[in-house]
């Protein structure tokens, strides 16, 4: 098939972006969507041209490095589905697609449809984590976790840090992405000790990180790749709650 | 103050106050649909309920010195939120599809504005009773409870409410503005249990169907006046 | 020169903590002047860089993806072994030593894969206490099953996400540590030489992948952990960005590089659909567990949808070759198996480059709700790669490259011939030999960094005594030099032909003549045709852009072209190995049935090349293997 791309070029953080169109020919349903696109960028240098610029990498879904809004939505609209794991059969000849990097002032562009999100891990580094030195640990016996606690935090942890709900959220807020990494943490008894702290801090940087807030349109749910639940936005505010009404 | 600090500063304490003077504001408009309905009891009945009111002003005045600080911090914290929310994306997008967010939550603060306004006009029809703006060239001050007159007249809120709506106009936007509240409300009540945290998995579908549903019912309730007054409902009151 | 591996002596079980006491310690209170390097943030790095802040050392940590959380131990799916024997069912560390062992085909380190075993344990115990959500039955306690052909249920899994949890416990103490200033942490920056300074690793070229700046770093000491060279190959189940470039740069400046022919093909991958693929998916090995690999018995069934052909008509080849162990055959076994009938022309799908994996006795047995809960993920990715859905259609899958079990040699510290270069995790070749047993690969990053160099590293510091050298040492200005003459050289690349071209040709050249069976012939055609590529690589290579910010294109070349100068060790080690052991198979040695035939009297050696220059072959240095506990037995899983 035959398709027409729109892809948003900016060579630098401080320059001023533009669409630019491309063709992408003779493209297999087989391929992934970065495969196409792999395709038009070596067209482009065979010509002596730049390729534009896009972050991938495991091409599995799950290091949350791909990104790309395509046809406004990130990842494309395909439930369950990172970009890489996108695949052309669900495009038809004669399309044209628009390719735009997330966009948040919290994640600002680096060149092309490459972003910055080491927002992200300034949370992360705020709170996101269990204070415990390596070890020195008790035995993986010795405190039990109820299967539903462990299976409702791996439900959280499957979070690949894509940003994906904070491209499509229309406040460009990180809560869904925050909720999933201390709700990880806070719903086990090994993130006990640290769980209000967690959630002040964690929210802390968030606010600082400058994204906006969460008005629960549920957009970022329907986007997540790993289908996180906006429950856990719940539980986060349920815990930032608690905290705060304990003075902390 | 840890506890004001985070409340007043942080992006998740200012949805609690959104959630909690919300929260605030619907038990209000419940209380307020129920006092309104008293006018399919007669005229009797509701101007009794009126004259309640009026007579108490110890209990009105703090009721309605509350409710305007509910509206001022709900509108408060809304305004903060959206400015906020617009800051984070200083780039547009070139196509943007909301995936997933209905018409409502989308909405929030649009439908949030309009009510507002409405909320004034309302006020300033029914309560400041400002003759230019109820279209029917009556004074509503004017309307007494017949055999009241004298030093403590009692206020004809049943003649009021039939003369206002009869004018179809008047009607009109109220039943607007009602219908833009309900709509803010169909995503705003689930909203707030989800501010505060009040919602899981197994919560959240029942929480959800139930705004909805308080949504409609409120808005079944309050149209149902102007509606009744313009199908003929005390057609004999001049 | 002599390789010593350091390997204590005394036995077998107890040289490990013999070693732990026999090493020098830093002074709690000096330890914040020892600085340390640490190049990658894979399990390995994360959890070394975690490790030695916690302890008190100055960190830098250097990876090449924007966030350390994304490196590619993350795409791990199916587990980690640990000798906890929860499931009471007779494991125990000597079981799993044993077992890894014999599954690397006696190839490996004894003593290095017995500490393996014995810190397997710990590594359980720290991840469930950083909030690694691993399995749990209903009663609370920790799930096992068994994976890889273990006949022991000693894996540990996070559903099929057991990789990702597990860097993002590692992750996450790094994080810790970093919020805490112990780790400074550069992402997006990427390594691209080791500095010496009196014959010690002193310090690191990076390239800072947003601005194009080079700079240098120095450390008292260099830690690499950046993962396997599977990337070789081009496709490989390995993310876009793994690549040998560390550790090859290393070995330019002295690193011995060990046995880079040990290269694993994993049997479950997604079949190749066509010349544009840029990687291969792997679907976890614990899909065996429940499918049934088979390929249609006649050559003209192959076309036909495998619902219409009888079952009389299927050949289930690893339950017919393999009857103890079946499905569950080793990776190497079962890889080469399928190979086999597709070389036959039994193959199906595009090119016949397929088997089956079945999974319709496993529903009819137990329900598809079952095999939803087990693999769901897993079909789910299936469907969305091929837009089959293998609940009613069989799998098709085939070997791919996955994991490279070769790499610098370390000794029993996991210090490389370089005094002060350490090397964890895929990037060594200690622990598995010439075969990697499945979830070993995340129990051994983990080990190294979390349990083995934080203790190994101090005695270094403790007695080797040189002072860091500041970055304005004429060692470190020449190396800065030589990378950006380098990059200036790509960059003035205005031939002819795209990175990807280039790359993919020499890919599928090592696929052919260096994959899953090798022959001298084949080989040597290889070694005629690497620097043939190379030449024109260097000639006639398009690279688009400038050196000032991101260029992806640039990068992507420095890589390949590493690659190019790599792949010629990679066979020639190959051709130097005549036995066919683990992922090495050379089809000139094989029993009559077609098993590998080890040749234990003349290739029981670890084999460590020393660079040379390009032009000149490399020279081998042997470590003899020597097994002072277990036998070596012939592997047979029949």
């Amino acid at each position: 098939m035959n398709l027409t791309l729109k892809v948003w070029r900016q060579s630098n953080g401080q320059s001023q972006g533009r669409f630019e169109t491309y063709a992408a020919k003779n493209i297999i349903e087989d391929m992934s969507f970065l495969e196409m696109l792999d395709v038009v960028n070596e067209e482009l240098m065979e010509r002596g041209q730049e390729p534009f610029a896009f972050d991938s990498d495991c091409r599995e879904g799950i290091c949350g490095m791909c990104s790309l809004v395509i046809n406004g939505i990130p990842h494309g609209g395909h439930k369950g589905t990172a970009t890489c794991q996108l695949h052309m059969r669900h495009f038809k000849d004669g399309d044209t697609i628009t390719i735009e990097p997330w966009r948040a002032k919290a994640f600002p562009v680096i060149k092309d449809l490459v972003t910055n999100r080491s927002a992200f891990d300034r949370i992360i580094q705020a709170g996101g984590f269990v204070s415990v030195n390596t070890g020195g640990t008790p035995d993986g016996n010795a405190i039990p976790v109820p299967k539903i606690a462990a299976d409702a935090a791996m439900d959280a942890a499957a979070c690949i840090g894509c940003g994906a709900c904070v491209a499509v959220c229309k406040n460009a807020s990180a809560m869904l992405f925050v909720a999933a990494k201390a709700s990880h943490l806070n719903l086990l008894p090994q993130g006990q000790p640290e769980k209000d702290r967690r959630a002040l801090k964690m929210v802390q940087q968030m606010d600082e990180e400058g994204f906006g807030n969460c008005t629960v349109t549920g957009s970022c749910e329907a986007v997540c790749p790993k289908e996180i639940s906006l429950s856990f936005i719940a539980k986060l505010n349920r815990d930032f709650g608690v905290a705060t009404l304990k003075g902390k | 103050m840890n506890i004001l600090k985070n409340i007043f500063t942080t992006s998740l304490g200012k949805k609690y106050v959104m959630a909690v003077t919300g929260c605030a504001l619907v038990l209000f408009l419940v209380g307020h649909l129920a006092g309104n309905l008293q006018v399919f009891l007669g005229q009797e009945v509701i101007n009794r309920y009126g004259h309640f009111l009026q007579s108490n002003p110890e209990l009105i005045w703090p009721a309605r010195f509350g409710l305007l600080t509910l509206l001022v911090l709900h509108v408060w914290s809304a305004i903060r939120l959206t400015l906020e929310n617009r800051a984070a994306r200083p780039v547009a997008y070139g196509v943007y599809k909301p995936i997933g967010a209905n018409y409502a939550s989308r909405t929030m603060f649009m439908t949030g504005l309009i009510v507002f306004t409405f909320v004034i006009y309302h006020l300033l029809h029914y309560t400041v009773r400002v003759k230019a703006i109820n279209l029917t060239g009556q004074d509503f001050a004017a309307f007494k409870v017949p055999g009241t007159v004298g030093e403590h007249p009692q206020h004809d809120i049943y003649r009021m409410i039939i003369i206002g709506f009869r004018n179809i106009w008047v009607s009109g936007f109220y039943v607007l503005g009602i219908g833009l509240l309900c709509l803010h409300l169909s995503h705003g009540v689930s909203s707030m249990f989800q501010s505060i945290g009040w919602k899981n998995d197994s919560y959240r579908p029942l929480l959800d169907k139930i705004a909805c549903g308080l949504a409609i019912l409120l808005f079944l309730g309050y149209i149902s006046i102007p509606v009744a007054v313009l199908l003929g409902f005390g057609k004999d009151i001049q | 020169m002599a390789l010593d591996s350091k390997t204590p002596s005394g036995p077998l079980a107890q040289k490990w903590d013999k070693h732990r006491f026999d090493l020098k310690l830093v002074n709690p209170a000096n330890k914040r002047k020892f600085e340390v390097l640490v190049v990658g943030s894979g399990l390995a790095g994360a959890s070394a860089a975690a490790s030695l802040a916690e302890l008190g050392y100055k960190v830098k940590c250097f990876c090449f993806q924007d966030s350390p959380r994304r490196a590619h131990s993350i795409a791990a799916q199916g587990g980690i072994n640990a000798a906890k024997n929860y499931q009471n069912d007779g494991d125990s560390v000597y079981r799993l030593f044993y077992d890894t062992i014999k599954g690397g085909d006696f190839r490996a380190r004894e003593a290095n894969v017995y500490r393996l075993a014995q810190v397997s344990v710990n590594i359980i115990d720290q991840c469930v206490a950083q909030g690694v959500p691993f399995a749990r039955e209903y009663g609370g306690l920790l799930a096992n099953r068994s994976f890889g052909g273990a006949q022991v249920s000693r894996t540990f899994y996070a559903r099929g996400q057991t990789g990702q949890q597990l860097l993002l416990g590692a992750y996450q103490a790094l994080a810790r540590q970093i919020s805490l200033g112990a780790v400074q942490m550069f992402p997006r920056t990427e390594m691209l030489d080791v500095v010496l300074v009196d014959g010690h690793a002193k310090g690191i070229v990076v390239r800072n992948l947003v601005t194009g700046e080079v700079s240098t770093h120095a450390g008292d000491a260099v830690v690499l952990a950046t993962g396997g060279y599977g990337n070789a190959f081009f496709l490989s189940t390995n993310a876009k960005g793994c690549n040998v470039t560390s550790i090859w740069r290393a070995y330019k400046k002295g690193a011995f590089f060990a046995n880079p022919c040990y290269t694993q093909i994993h049997p479950t991958c997604i079949p190749v659909s066509g010349d544009h693929q840029s990687k291969l998916t792997l679907m976890s090995e614990s899909l065996r567990n429940d499918g049934r690999v088979w390929a249609p018995k006649r050559k003209e069934d192959c076309t036909k949808p495998p619902g219409s052909i009888p079952e009389d008509a299927r050949d289930y080849f690893l339950e017919r070759k393999y009857p103890s162990f079946g499905n569950l055959a080793p990776r190497d076994i079962s890889s080469r198996a399928a190979k086999e009938a597709c070389d036959a022309g039994h193959g199906v799908g595009p090119g016949g480059l397929g088997v089956y994996l079945d999974f319709a006795d496993s529903i009819k047995r137990l329900g598809v709700n079952v095999i939803r809960e087990r693999y769901g993920n897993l079909f789910d990715m299936y469907e969305k790669i091929t837009g089959e859905n293998a609940y009613e259609v069989p799998m098709r899958i085939y070997p791919a490259v996955h994991y490279t079990m070769g790499g610098t040699w370390v000794d029993y510290n996991l210090m490389t011939s370089v005094p002060g270069l350490f090397v964890l995790g895929e990037a060594n070749f200690s622990d598995h030999g010439a075969n990697r047993l499945g979830a070993s690969a995340l129990m051994q990053g983990l080990a190294d960094g979390y349990f083995v160099l934080p203790y190994t590293i101090g005695h270094y510091f403790a007695t080797s005594k040189i002072a860091r050298p500041a970055t304005s040492h004429a060692e470190f200005r020449k190396a800065e030099e030589g990378v950006q003459e380098r990059i200036n050289r790509l960059l003035a690349s205005k031939g002819k032909r795209t990175v990807t071209s280039f790359h993919r040709e020499l890919g599928k050249l090592l696929w052919e003549k260096c994959g899953m069976a090798r022959n001298e012939a084949g080989l040597k055609a290889a070694l005629k045709r690497i620097p043939e590529i190379r030449e024109e690589f260097w000639k006639n290579l398009i690279v688009t852009g400038q050196n000032g910010g991101l260029n992806q294109s640039l990068e992507y070349a420095g890589r390949v072209a590493d690659f190019m100068e790599f792949a010629e060790l990679l066979c020639t080690d190959a051709l130097h190995r005549r036995e066919s052991c683990g992922g090495h198979f050379r089809e000139e040695f094989q029993t009559p049935d077609g098993e590998a035939e080890r040749d234990d009297a003349n290739f029981s050696y670890v084999a460590a090349w020393e660079f040379q220059g390009l032009d000149k072959p490399p020279v081998l240095h042997k470590e003899p293997l020597v097994y002072e506990e277990v036998h070596m037995s012939t592997r047979s899983y029949k």
